[in-house]
Protein backbone atom coordinates (compact mmCIF):
# COMPACT_ATOMS: atom_id res chain seq x y z
CA UNK A 1 0.00 0.00 0.00
CA UNK A 2 2.79 2.36 0.98
CA UNK A 3 4.75 1.51 -2.12
CA UNK A 4 1.71 2.44 -4.17
CA UNK A 5 1.43 5.75 -2.33
CA UNK A 6 5.02 6.56 -3.24
CA UNK A 7 4.23 5.65 -6.85
CA UNK A 8 1.27 8.05 -6.95
CA UNK A 9 3.34 10.83 -5.39
CA UNK A 10 6.19 10.40 -7.85
CA UNK A 11 3.91 10.33 -10.87
CA UNK A 12 2.06 13.43 -9.72
CA UNK A 13 5.28 15.35 -9.00
CA UNK A 14 6.59 14.39 -12.41
CA UNK A 15 3.39 15.55 -14.09
CA UNK A 16 3.40 18.85 -12.19
CA UNK A 17 6.81 19.84 -13.53
CA UNK A 18 6.48 18.13 -16.92
CA UNK A 19 5.27 21.16 -18.92
CA UNK A 20 8.51 23.01 -18.08
CA UNK A 21 10.60 20.24 -19.60
CA UNK A 22 8.40 18.89 -22.39
CA UNK A 23 6.04 20.48 -24.89
CA UNK A 24 2.80 20.80 -22.84
CA UNK A 25 0.48 19.82 -25.70
CA UNK A 26 2.28 16.49 -26.04
CA UNK A 27 1.91 15.78 -22.33
CA UNK A 28 -1.76 16.76 -22.52
CA UNK A 29 -2.24 14.35 -25.39
CA UNK A 30 -0.57 11.64 -23.33
CA UNK A 31 -2.84 12.43 -20.37
CA UNK A 32 -5.96 12.21 -22.55
CA UNK A 33 -4.94 8.84 -23.95
CA UNK A 34 -3.81 7.64 -20.52
CA UNK A 35 -7.26 8.40 -19.12
CA UNK A 36 -8.83 6.71 -22.12
CA UNK A 37 -6.67 3.60 -21.59
CA UNK A 38 -7.39 3.57 -17.83
CA UNK A 39 -11.12 3.66 -18.57
CA UNK A 40 -10.68 0.80 -21.03
CA UNK A 41 -8.64 -1.12 -18.46
CA UNK A 42 -11.51 -0.90 -15.98
CA UNK A 43 -13.41 -3.13 -18.38
CA UNK A 44 -10.80 -5.55 -19.65
CA UNK A 45 -8.53 -5.69 -16.63
CA UNK A 46 -11.05 -5.69 -13.82
CA UNK A 47 -14.26 -6.99 -15.36
CA UNK A 48 -12.91 -9.22 -18.11
CA UNK A 49 -14.83 -7.51 -20.92
CA UNK A 50 -13.02 -6.77 -24.17
CA UNK A 51 -14.75 -3.82 -25.79
CA UNK A 52 -13.44 -3.47 -29.29
CA UNK A 53 -15.29 -0.28 -30.07
CA UNK A 54 -14.20 1.99 -27.29
CA UNK A 55 -13.14 4.77 -29.66
CA UNK A 56 -16.82 5.50 -30.22
CA UNK A 57 -17.01 7.03 -26.73
CA UNK A 58 -13.83 9.03 -27.23
CA UNK A 59 -15.07 10.28 -30.60
CA UNK A 60 -18.66 10.98 -29.62
CA UNK A 61 -17.66 13.00 -26.59
CA UNK A 62 -15.14 14.87 -28.73
CA UNK A 63 -17.86 15.97 -31.15
CA UNK A 64 -20.39 16.73 -28.42
CA UNK A 65 -17.90 18.84 -26.49
CA UNK A 66 -16.80 20.61 -29.68
CA UNK A 67 -20.33 21.33 -30.84
CA UNK A 68 -21.67 22.41 -27.47
CA UNK A 69 -18.76 24.77 -26.85
CA UNK A 70 -18.42 26.17 -30.34
CA UNK A 71 -22.05 26.38 -31.50
CA UNK A 72 -24.08 26.47 -28.29
CA UNK A 73 -21.55 28.57 -26.43
CA UNK A 74 -21.17 26.25 -23.43
CA UNK A 75 -18.35 27.20 -21.05
CA UNK A 76 -15.55 24.58 -21.26
CA UNK A 77 -16.26 22.86 -17.93
CA UNK A 78 -19.94 22.43 -18.78
CA UNK A 79 -19.08 21.24 -22.28
CA UNK A 80 -16.82 18.52 -20.85
CA UNK A 81 -19.39 17.34 -18.32
CA UNK A 82 -22.15 17.31 -20.93
CA UNK A 83 -19.94 15.35 -23.34
CA UNK A 84 -18.92 12.80 -20.70
CA UNK A 85 -22.57 12.27 -19.74
CA UNK A 86 -23.51 11.84 -23.39
CA UNK A 87 -20.79 9.22 -23.78
CA UNK A 88 -22.04 7.47 -20.63
CA UNK A 89 -25.58 7.46 -22.03
CA UNK A 90 -24.32 6.00 -25.29
CA UNK A 91 -22.40 3.49 -23.19
CA UNK A 92 -25.65 2.50 -21.55
CA UNK A 93 -27.27 1.85 -24.95
CA UNK A 94 -24.32 -0.02 -26.47
CA UNK A 95 -23.60 -1.83 -23.22
CA UNK A 96 -27.20 -3.03 -22.82
CA UNK A 97 -27.05 -4.59 -26.26
CA UNK A 98 -23.53 -6.05 -26.07
CA UNK A 99 -23.64 -7.47 -22.54
CA UNK A 100 -26.14 -10.12 -23.58
CA UNK A 101 -23.19 -11.93 -25.12
CA UNK A 102 -19.70 -12.61 -23.86
CA UNK A 103 -16.19 -13.15 -25.15
CA UNK A 104 -15.61 -12.68 -28.87
CA UNK A 105 -19.30 -11.96 -29.51
CA UNK A 106 -19.23 -9.13 -27.03
CA UNK A 107 -16.17 -7.70 -28.77
CA UNK A 108 -17.83 -8.03 -32.19
CA UNK A 109 -21.06 -6.33 -31.11
CA UNK A 110 -19.17 -3.40 -29.60
CA UNK A 111 -17.10 -3.11 -32.79
CA UNK A 112 -20.19 -3.25 -35.01
CA UNK A 113 -22.05 -0.59 -33.04
CA UNK A 114 -18.97 1.61 -32.96
CA UNK A 115 -18.66 1.32 -36.75
CA UNK A 116 -22.31 2.22 -37.06
CA UNK A 117 -21.70 5.39 -35.08
CA UNK A 118 -18.61 6.10 -37.18
CA UNK A 119 -20.72 6.21 -40.31
CA UNK A 120 -23.29 8.39 -38.59
CA UNK A 121 -20.52 10.86 -37.78
CA UNK A 122 -19.29 10.68 -41.36
CA UNK A 123 -22.73 11.63 -42.68
CA UNK A 124 -24.33 14.06 -40.24
CA UNK A 125 -23.61 17.73 -41.01
CA UNK A 126 -22.57 19.00 -37.56
CA UNK A 127 -19.38 16.89 -37.44
CA UNK A 128 -17.99 18.35 -40.66
CA UNK A 129 -17.55 14.86 -42.09
CA UNK A 130 -14.04 14.25 -43.42
CA UNK A 131 -12.97 17.79 -42.53
CA UNK A 132 -13.80 17.38 -38.87
CA UNK A 133 -15.22 19.90 -36.46
CA UNK A 134 -12.67 22.72 -36.51
CA UNK A 135 -12.06 25.87 -34.50
CA UNK A 136 -13.39 24.93 -31.10
CA UNK A 137 -12.57 27.79 -28.73
CA UNK A 138 -10.89 26.81 -25.46
CA UNK A 139 -12.68 29.61 -23.62
CA UNK A 140 -12.35 30.59 -20.00
CA UNK A 141 -12.56 28.04 -17.19
CA UNK A 142 -15.21 29.10 -14.64
CA UNK A 143 -15.32 32.38 -16.52
CA UNK A 144 -11.92 33.73 -15.50
CA UNK A 145 -9.06 31.27 -16.14
CA UNK A 146 -7.90 31.75 -19.70
CA UNK A 147 -7.43 28.34 -21.25
CA UNK A 148 -5.82 29.64 -24.43
CA UNK A 149 -2.69 29.73 -22.33
CA UNK A 150 -1.12 26.29 -22.67
CA UNK A 151 0.07 26.17 -19.07
CA UNK A 152 -3.33 27.03 -17.62
CA UNK A 153 -4.91 24.44 -19.84
CA UNK A 154 -2.25 21.92 -18.87
CA UNK A 155 -3.08 22.12 -15.18
CA UNK A 156 -6.78 21.89 -15.96
CA UNK A 157 -6.17 18.76 -18.03
CA UNK A 158 -3.97 17.34 -15.28
CA UNK A 159 -6.76 17.94 -12.76
CA UNK A 160 -9.21 16.11 -15.03
CA UNK A 161 -6.78 13.23 -15.40
CA UNK A 162 -6.20 13.01 -11.65
CA UNK A 163 -9.95 13.03 -11.06
CA UNK A 164 -10.53 10.28 -13.64
CA UNK A 165 -7.62 8.21 -12.39
CA UNK A 166 -8.84 8.59 -8.81
CA UNK A 167 -12.39 7.62 -9.75
CA UNK A 168 -11.19 4.49 -11.56
CA UNK A 169 -9.03 3.50 -8.62
CA UNK A 170 -11.82 4.10 -6.20
CA UNK A 171 -14.10 1.96 -8.35
CA UNK A 172 -11.56 -0.85 -8.45
CA UNK A 173 -11.16 -0.75 -4.68
CA UNK A 174 -14.85 -0.44 -3.79
CA UNK A 175 -17.53 -2.93 -2.85
CA UNK A 176 -18.61 -2.71 -6.48
CA UNK A 177 -15.06 -3.38 -7.63
CA UNK A 178 -14.97 -6.53 -5.50
CA UNK A 179 -18.01 -7.86 -7.31
CA UNK A 180 -16.46 -6.96 -10.68
CA UNK A 181 -13.34 -8.93 -9.80
CA UNK A 182 -15.49 -11.86 -8.71
CA UNK A 183 -17.28 -11.76 -12.07
CA UNK A 184 -13.96 -11.66 -13.92
CA UNK A 185 -12.67 -14.59 -11.87
CA UNK A 186 -15.69 -16.86 -12.05
CA UNK A 187 -18.90 -15.57 -13.54
CA UNK A 188 -21.02 -18.69 -12.92
CA UNK A 189 -20.05 -18.67 -9.27
CA UNK A 190 -20.90 -14.99 -8.94
CA UNK A 191 -24.36 -15.77 -10.34
CA UNK A 192 -24.81 -18.63 -7.92
CA UNK A 193 -24.04 -16.25 -5.06
CA UNK A 194 -27.04 -14.20 -6.12
CA UNK A 195 -25.45 -11.43 -8.16
CA UNK A 196 -27.20 -10.23 -11.32
CA UNK A 197 -23.94 -10.05 -13.21
CA UNK A 198 -25.42 -8.26 -16.23
CA UNK A 199 -26.28 -5.22 -14.11
CA UNK A 200 -22.77 -5.05 -12.68
CA UNK A 201 -21.19 -5.37 -16.10
CA UNK A 202 -23.48 -2.66 -17.44
CA UNK A 203 -22.57 -0.21 -14.70
CA UNK A 204 -18.88 -0.91 -15.31
CA UNK A 205 -19.44 -0.35 -19.03
CA UNK A 206 -21.26 2.95 -18.45
CA UNK A 207 -18.53 4.20 -16.09
CA UNK A 208 -15.85 3.23 -18.56
CA UNK A 209 -17.71 4.87 -21.45
CA UNK A 210 -18.24 8.06 -19.46
CA UNK A 211 -14.56 8.33 -18.54
CA UNK A 212 -13.47 7.51 -22.08
CA UNK A 213 -15.81 10.32 -23.11
CA UNK A 214 -14.23 12.69 -20.61
CA UNK A 215 -10.87 11.88 -22.19
CA UNK A 216 -12.23 12.53 -25.70
CA UNK A 217 -13.86 15.81 -24.71
CA UNK A 218 -10.67 17.01 -23.04
CA UNK A 219 -8.72 16.10 -26.17
CA UNK A 220 -11.03 18.31 -28.25
CA UNK A 221 -10.38 21.20 -25.92
CA UNK A 222 -6.62 20.68 -26.21
CA UNK A 223 -6.44 20.44 -30.00
CA UNK A 224 -9.40 22.74 -30.71
CA UNK A 225 -10.90 20.21 -33.11
CA UNK A 226 -12.66 16.84 -33.21
CA UNK A 227 -12.12 14.50 -36.12
CA UNK A 228 -13.25 11.14 -37.41
CA UNK A 229 -9.90 9.59 -36.40
CA UNK A 230 -11.01 9.55 -32.78
CA UNK A 231 -14.08 7.47 -33.61
CA UNK A 232 -12.23 5.18 -36.02
CA UNK A 233 -11.64 1.53 -35.16
CA UNK A 234 -7.89 2.15 -35.40
CA UNK A 235 -8.22 4.14 -32.21
CA UNK A 236 -10.14 1.27 -30.62
CA UNK A 237 -7.26 -1.00 -31.53
CA UNK A 238 -4.72 1.50 -30.26
CA UNK A 239 -6.23 1.58 -26.80
CA UNK A 240 -6.06 -2.21 -26.65
CA UNK A 241 -2.39 -1.98 -27.59
CA UNK A 242 -1.69 0.70 -24.98
CA UNK A 243 -3.34 -1.32 -22.24
CA UNK A 244 -1.64 -4.59 -23.17
CA UNK A 245 1.75 -2.95 -23.60
CA UNK A 246 1.51 -1.15 -20.27
CA UNK A 247 0.01 -4.04 -18.33
CA UNK A 248 -3.61 -5.10 -18.29
CA UNK A 249 -5.22 -5.16 -14.86
CA UNK A 250 -2.54 -2.99 -13.29
CA UNK A 251 -3.22 0.52 -12.08
CA UNK A 252 -0.31 2.28 -13.78
CA UNK A 253 -0.08 0.00 -16.82
CA UNK A 254 -2.43 1.92 -19.11
CA UNK A 255 -0.69 5.18 -18.23
CA UNK A 256 2.72 3.73 -19.09
CA UNK A 257 1.34 2.17 -22.27
CA UNK A 258 -0.34 5.39 -23.42
CA UNK A 259 2.79 7.43 -22.70
CA UNK A 260 4.97 5.00 -24.65
CA UNK A 261 2.71 4.78 -27.70
CA UNK A 262 1.89 8.49 -27.95
CA UNK A 263 5.55 9.48 -27.49
CA UNK A 264 6.70 6.97 -30.09
CA UNK A 265 4.09 8.12 -32.58
CA UNK A 266 5.06 11.69 -31.97
CA UNK A 267 8.80 11.08 -32.30
CA UNK A 268 8.62 8.73 -35.23
CA UNK A 269 5.92 10.35 -37.34
CA UNK A 270 8.31 12.95 -38.84
CA UNK A 271 11.21 10.55 -39.27
CA UNK A 272 9.72 7.39 -40.70
CA UNK A 273 6.29 8.51 -41.93
CA UNK A 274 3.77 5.75 -42.39
CA UNK A 275 6.34 3.15 -41.32
CA UNK A 276 5.21 4.04 -37.82
CA UNK A 277 2.34 1.54 -38.06
CA UNK A 278 4.82 -1.22 -38.92
CA UNK A 279 6.91 -0.30 -35.89
CA UNK A 280 3.81 -0.31 -33.68
CA UNK A 281 2.90 -3.74 -35.01
CA UNK A 282 6.38 -5.04 -34.29
CA UNK A 283 6.22 -3.67 -30.74
CA UNK A 284 2.88 -5.36 -30.25
CA UNK A 285 4.20 -8.72 -31.45
CA UNK A 286 7.29 -8.34 -29.28
CA UNK A 287 5.15 -7.47 -26.27
CA UNK A 288 2.88 -10.47 -26.70
CA UNK A 289 5.82 -12.84 -27.22
CA UNK A 290 8.27 -11.59 -24.62
CA UNK A 291 6.56 -9.66 -21.87
CA UNK A 292 2.98 -10.72 -21.74
CA UNK A 293 2.19 -8.96 -18.49
CA UNK A 294 3.12 -5.60 -20.01
CA UNK A 295 5.67 -3.08 -18.80
CA UNK A 296 4.17 -2.47 -15.37
CA UNK A 297 3.08 -6.08 -14.95
CA UNK A 298 6.60 -7.38 -15.63
CA UNK A 299 8.19 -4.78 -13.38
CA UNK A 300 5.77 -5.73 -10.60
CA UNK A 301 6.58 -9.42 -11.03
CA UNK A 302 10.31 -8.64 -10.99
CA UNK A 303 9.92 -6.61 -7.83
CA UNK A 304 8.01 -9.46 -6.16
CA UNK A 305 10.69 -11.93 -7.21
CA UNK A 306 13.47 -9.76 -5.81
CA UNK A 307 11.78 -9.06 -2.50
CA UNK A 308 10.60 -12.66 -2.27
CA UNK A 309 14.11 -14.01 -2.84
CA UNK A 310 15.49 -12.08 0.05
CA UNK B 1 -47.67 -31.49 4.59
CA UNK B 2 -46.19 -29.73 1.63
CA UNK B 3 -43.80 -28.08 4.08
CA UNK B 4 -42.15 -31.41 4.69
CA UNK B 5 -40.64 -31.19 1.25
CA UNK B 6 -38.39 -28.25 0.62
CA UNK B 7 -37.92 -29.02 -3.05
CA UNK B 8 -40.20 -30.83 -5.39
CA UNK B 9 -40.11 -31.45 -9.11
CA UNK B 10 -43.20 -32.48 -11.01
CA UNK B 11 -42.73 -34.48 -14.15
CA UNK B 12 -39.54 -32.68 -15.11
CA UNK B 13 -38.50 -33.16 -18.76
CA UNK B 14 -35.48 -31.84 -20.61
CA UNK B 15 -34.95 -32.54 -24.28
CA UNK B 16 -31.90 -31.63 -26.32
CA UNK B 17 -32.76 -31.66 -30.03
CA UNK B 18 -34.73 -34.88 -29.87
CA UNK B 19 -32.60 -36.51 -27.18
CA UNK B 20 -34.45 -36.82 -23.91
CA UNK B 21 -31.88 -36.29 -21.15
CA UNK B 22 -34.39 -36.09 -18.32
CA UNK B 23 -37.66 -37.91 -18.73
CA UNK B 24 -40.39 -37.13 -16.24
CA UNK B 25 -38.52 -36.93 -12.98
CA UNK B 26 -40.56 -36.49 -9.80
CA UNK B 27 -38.14 -35.67 -7.07
CA UNK B 28 -39.04 -34.82 -3.50
CA UNK B 29 -36.40 -33.58 -1.15
CA UNK B 30 -37.37 -33.73 2.51
CA UNK B 31 -36.48 -30.77 4.69
CA UNK B 32 -33.42 -31.37 6.84
CA UNK B 33 -32.23 -34.39 4.89
CA UNK B 34 -29.05 -35.07 3.04
CA UNK B 35 -30.38 -36.33 -0.25
CA UNK B 36 -28.06 -37.96 -2.77
CA UNK B 37 -28.68 -38.23 -6.48
CA UNK B 38 -26.75 -41.11 -8.00
CA UNK B 39 -26.78 -43.08 -11.20
CA UNK B 40 -24.50 -44.44 -13.91
CA UNK B 41 -22.81 -42.11 -16.36
CA UNK B 42 -25.26 -40.41 -18.69
CA UNK B 43 -28.18 -40.99 -16.36
CA UNK B 44 -29.03 -37.29 -16.40
CA UNK B 45 -27.80 -36.37 -12.93
CA UNK B 46 -25.97 -33.25 -13.99
CA UNK B 47 -28.84 -32.21 -16.24
CA UNK B 48 -31.30 -32.52 -13.35
CA UNK B 49 -28.87 -30.55 -11.23
CA UNK B 50 -28.61 -27.78 -13.79
CA UNK B 51 -32.39 -27.67 -14.12
CA UNK B 52 -32.76 -27.26 -10.37
CA UNK B 53 -30.22 -24.46 -10.27
CA UNK B 54 -31.80 -22.81 -13.32
CA UNK B 55 -28.65 -22.98 -15.40
CA UNK B 56 -30.87 -24.91 -17.84
CA UNK B 57 -34.55 -24.36 -18.56
CA UNK B 58 -36.81 -27.44 -18.47
CA UNK B 59 -38.72 -28.42 -21.60
CA UNK B 60 -41.74 -29.45 -19.50
CA UNK B 61 -42.63 -29.90 -15.88
CA UNK B 62 -42.25 -27.68 -12.86
CA UNK B 63 -39.98 -27.09 -9.89
CA UNK B 64 -41.28 -26.01 -6.50
CA UNK B 65 -39.29 -24.60 -3.62
CA UNK B 66 -41.12 -24.33 -0.29
CA UNK B 67 -44.35 -24.80 -2.20
CA UNK B 68 -43.67 -21.94 -4.61
CA UNK B 69 -43.23 -22.45 -8.30
CA UNK B 70 -39.68 -21.44 -9.25
CA UNK B 71 -39.67 -22.99 -12.71
CA UNK B 72 -39.12 -19.69 -14.47
CA UNK B 73 -36.88 -17.99 -11.92
CA UNK B 74 -33.40 -16.76 -12.87
CA UNK B 75 -30.28 -18.39 -11.38
CA UNK B 76 -29.32 -15.32 -9.35
CA UNK B 77 -32.93 -15.06 -8.07
CA UNK B 78 -33.07 -18.55 -6.65
CA UNK B 79 -29.74 -17.95 -4.97
CA UNK B 80 -31.29 -14.99 -3.18
CA UNK B 81 -34.22 -17.18 -2.12
CA UNK B 82 -31.90 -19.59 -0.38
CA UNK B 83 -30.88 -22.24 -2.91
CA UNK B 84 -27.14 -22.14 -3.36
CA UNK B 85 -25.21 -24.49 -5.59
CA UNK B 86 -21.64 -25.63 -5.86
CA UNK B 87 -19.89 -26.70 -9.03
CA UNK B 88 -18.13 -29.84 -10.25
CA UNK B 89 -14.91 -27.97 -10.78
CA UNK B 90 -14.04 -26.15 -7.61
CA UNK B 91 -15.63 -22.73 -7.81
CA UNK B 92 -13.50 -20.28 -5.94
CA UNK B 93 -12.42 -16.84 -7.10
CA UNK B 94 -8.79 -17.83 -7.72
CA UNK B 95 -7.04 -14.47 -7.53
CA UNK B 96 -8.87 -13.11 -4.53
CA UNK B 97 -7.75 -13.89 -1.01
CA UNK B 98 -9.46 -16.64 0.97
CA UNK B 99 -11.08 -14.03 3.16
CA UNK B 100 -12.30 -12.00 0.17
CA UNK B 101 -13.83 -15.12 -1.32
CA UNK B 102 -16.13 -15.51 1.63
CA UNK B 103 -16.71 -11.78 1.93
CA UNK B 104 -18.05 -11.57 -1.62
CA UNK B 105 -20.90 -13.82 -0.53
CA UNK B 106 -21.51 -11.76 2.60
CA UNK B 107 -21.35 -8.31 1.05
CA UNK B 108 -24.50 -8.54 -1.05
CA UNK B 109 -26.57 -8.14 2.11
CA UNK B 110 -24.92 -4.81 2.91
CA UNK B 111 -26.68 -3.42 -0.13
CA UNK B 112 -23.62 -1.44 -1.23
CA UNK B 113 -22.50 -3.74 -4.02
CA UNK B 114 -23.21 -1.11 -6.68
CA UNK B 115 -21.46 1.64 -4.71
CA UNK B 116 -18.34 2.32 -6.75
CA UNK B 117 -17.54 5.48 -4.78
CA UNK B 118 -17.18 3.78 -1.41
CA UNK B 119 -13.78 2.56 -0.22
CA UNK B 120 -13.15 -1.14 0.17
CA UNK B 121 -12.57 -0.80 3.89
CA UNK B 122 -16.32 -0.34 4.38
CA UNK B 123 -16.40 -4.10 3.84
CA UNK B 124 -14.14 -4.73 6.82
CA UNK B 125 -17.17 -4.93 9.09
CA UNK B 126 -17.79 -8.30 7.47
CA UNK B 127 -14.37 -9.69 8.31
CA UNK B 128 -15.45 -11.04 11.70
CA UNK B 129 -18.28 -13.07 10.23
CA UNK B 130 -16.04 -14.21 7.37
CA UNK B 131 -13.42 -15.47 9.82
CA UNK B 132 -16.12 -17.37 11.74
CA UNK B 133 -17.14 -19.10 8.56
CA UNK B 134 -13.55 -19.91 7.69
CA UNK B 135 -13.08 -21.32 11.18
CA UNK B 136 -16.07 -23.61 10.61
CA UNK B 137 -14.27 -25.27 7.72
CA UNK B 138 -10.81 -25.08 9.31
CA UNK B 139 -9.41 -22.39 7.05
CA UNK B 140 -8.91 -19.51 9.49
CA UNK B 141 -5.13 -19.73 9.26
CA UNK B 142 -5.29 -19.45 5.45
CA UNK B 143 -7.35 -16.24 5.40
CA UNK B 144 -4.75 -14.04 3.70
CA UNK B 145 -3.64 -16.61 1.17
CA UNK B 146 -4.64 -16.20 -2.47
CA UNK B 147 -7.28 -18.86 -3.14
CA UNK B 148 -5.48 -20.33 -6.15
CA UNK B 149 -2.63 -21.44 -3.88
CA UNK B 150 -4.84 -23.60 -1.67
CA UNK B 151 -4.64 -27.38 -2.08
CA UNK B 152 -7.63 -28.93 -3.83
CA UNK B 153 -9.46 -30.23 -0.78
CA UNK B 154 -9.12 -26.90 0.95
CA UNK B 155 -10.52 -25.13 -2.10
CA UNK B 156 -13.63 -27.23 -1.73
CA UNK B 157 -13.75 -26.33 1.94
CA UNK B 158 -13.50 -22.66 0.97
CA UNK B 159 -16.29 -23.14 -1.50
CA UNK B 160 -18.47 -24.58 1.24
CA UNK B 161 -17.63 -21.68 3.56
CA UNK B 162 -18.62 -19.26 0.79
CA UNK B 163 -21.87 -21.13 0.25
CA UNK B 164 -22.59 -21.11 3.99
CA UNK B 165 -22.12 -17.36 4.05
CA UNK B 166 -25.43 -17.05 2.22
CA UNK B 167 -27.12 -19.11 4.94
CA UNK B 168 -28.87 -21.21 2.36
CA UNK B 169 -31.90 -23.28 3.25
CA UNK B 170 -30.96 -25.72 0.55
CA UNK B 171 -27.45 -26.50 -0.60
CA UNK B 172 -26.99 -28.18 -3.94
CA UNK B 173 -23.60 -29.85 -4.26
CA UNK B 174 -22.39 -31.09 -7.62
CA UNK B 175 -19.98 -34.00 -7.04
CA UNK B 176 -18.36 -32.46 -3.98
CA UNK B 177 -15.57 -35.05 -3.73
CA UNK B 178 -14.78 -35.40 -7.41
CA UNK B 179 -11.11 -35.82 -8.23
CA UNK B 180 -10.04 -35.93 -4.60
CA UNK B 181 -7.58 -38.09 -2.73
CA UNK B 182 -8.58 -40.26 0.20
CA UNK B 183 -7.92 -37.76 2.96
CA UNK B 184 -9.66 -34.93 1.19
CA UNK B 185 -12.73 -37.08 0.61
CA UNK B 186 -12.99 -37.76 4.32
CA UNK B 187 -12.48 -34.07 5.07
CA UNK B 188 -15.21 -32.94 2.72
CA UNK B 189 -17.60 -35.74 3.75
CA UNK B 190 -17.33 -34.75 7.40
CA UNK B 191 -17.72 -31.13 6.44
CA UNK B 192 -20.95 -31.78 4.55
CA UNK B 193 -22.30 -33.72 7.51
CA UNK B 194 -21.32 -30.90 9.83
CA UNK B 195 -22.84 -28.08 7.82
CA UNK B 196 -26.05 -29.98 7.05
CA UNK B 197 -27.37 -29.30 10.53
CA UNK B 198 -30.57 -27.22 10.18
CA UNK B 199 -30.19 -27.33 6.42
CA UNK B 200 -31.13 -29.48 3.51
CA UNK B 201 -28.47 -30.82 1.19
CA UNK B 202 -29.02 -32.29 -2.24
CA UNK B 203 -25.89 -33.67 -3.83
CA UNK B 204 -24.87 -35.47 -6.95
CA UNK B 205 -22.12 -37.83 -5.94
CA UNK B 206 -20.19 -40.76 -7.42
CA UNK B 207 -18.31 -41.85 -4.36
CA UNK B 208 -20.43 -44.55 -2.75
CA UNK B 209 -18.47 -44.29 0.46
CA UNK B 210 -19.66 -40.71 0.84
CA UNK B 211 -23.21 -41.47 -0.25
CA UNK B 212 -23.58 -44.45 2.07
CA UNK B 213 -21.97 -42.65 4.96
CA UNK B 214 -24.01 -39.49 5.19
CA UNK B 215 -27.15 -39.47 3.08
CA UNK B 216 -30.62 -40.01 4.46
CA UNK B 217 -32.27 -40.58 1.13
CA UNK B 218 -30.90 -41.72 -2.20
CA UNK B 219 -32.50 -41.32 -5.58
CA UNK B 220 -31.09 -43.48 -8.35
CA UNK B 221 -31.44 -42.11 -11.87
CA UNK B 222 -31.03 -44.17 -15.00
CA UNK B 223 -31.67 -43.05 -18.57
CA UNK B 224 -33.21 -39.82 -17.41
CA UNK B 225 -35.79 -41.38 -15.08
CA UNK B 226 -36.01 -42.30 -11.41
CA UNK B 227 -35.13 -45.97 -11.00
CA UNK B 228 -35.31 -46.32 -7.25
CA UNK B 229 -35.50 -44.22 -4.13
CA UNK B 230 -34.97 -44.88 -0.48
CA UNK B 231 -32.34 -45.32 2.20
CA UNK B 232 -28.97 -46.70 1.16
CA UNK B 233 -29.60 -50.21 2.47
CA UNK B 234 -32.79 -50.55 0.44
CA UNK B 235 -31.42 -49.07 -2.72
CA UNK B 236 -28.17 -51.02 -2.70
CA UNK B 237 -29.94 -54.38 -2.81
CA UNK B 238 -32.50 -53.35 -5.41
CA UNK B 239 -31.94 -55.65 -8.42
CA UNK B 240 -32.86 -52.89 -10.89
CA UNK B 241 -30.18 -50.67 -9.45
CA UNK B 242 -27.57 -53.42 -9.52
CA UNK B 243 -28.44 -54.13 -13.14
CA UNK B 244 -28.18 -50.45 -14.09
CA UNK B 245 -24.78 -50.21 -12.53
CA UNK B 246 -23.44 -53.49 -14.05
CA UNK B 247 -19.82 -54.42 -13.94
CA UNK B 248 -17.33 -53.13 -11.45
CA UNK B 249 -19.58 -50.65 -9.83
CA UNK B 250 -21.75 -53.46 -8.45
CA UNK B 251 -19.03 -54.27 -5.99
CA UNK B 252 -18.78 -50.63 -5.21
CA UNK B 253 -22.44 -50.58 -4.31
CA UNK B 254 -22.25 -53.75 -2.26
CA UNK B 255 -19.25 -52.75 -0.20
CA UNK B 256 -19.12 -49.01 0.26
CA UNK B 257 -16.37 -49.23 2.85
CA UNK B 258 -14.04 -50.87 0.36
CA UNK B 259 -13.86 -47.80 -1.83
Amino acid sequence: MNRRGVGYGLLLALLLVAPYAVYPVLVMKILCFALFACAFNLLIGYTGLLSFGHAVFLGTAGYVAGHSIKVWGFPPELGLIFAALTAAALGWVIGSLAIRRSGIYFAMITLALAQLMYFVFLQVPFTGGEDGLQGVPRGKLLGFIDLTDDLNLYYFVLAIFVFGFWLINRTIHSPFGQVLKAIRENEARAISLGYDVAKYKLLAFVLSAGLAGLAGATKTLVFRFATLTDAHWHTSGEVVLMTLLGGMGTVFGPVAGAATIVTLQNELADKVGSLVTVIMGAIFVFCVLVFRRGIVGELGALYKKMTGAR
Amino acid sequence: MAEDFILETRHLVKEFKGFVAVNGVDLKVRRGHIHALIGPNGAGKTTVFNLLTKFLAPTRGSIHFNGEDITSAQPAQIARRGIVRSFQISAVFPHLSVLENVRIALQRKLGTSFHFWRPERTLDTLNGRAMELLAQVGLESFADMVAVELPYGRKRALEIATTLALEPELMLLDEPTQGMGHEDVALVRDLIKKVSVNRTVLMVEHNMGVVAGISDTITVLARGAVLAEGAYDEVAVNPLVIEAYMGTEVEELASPAGH
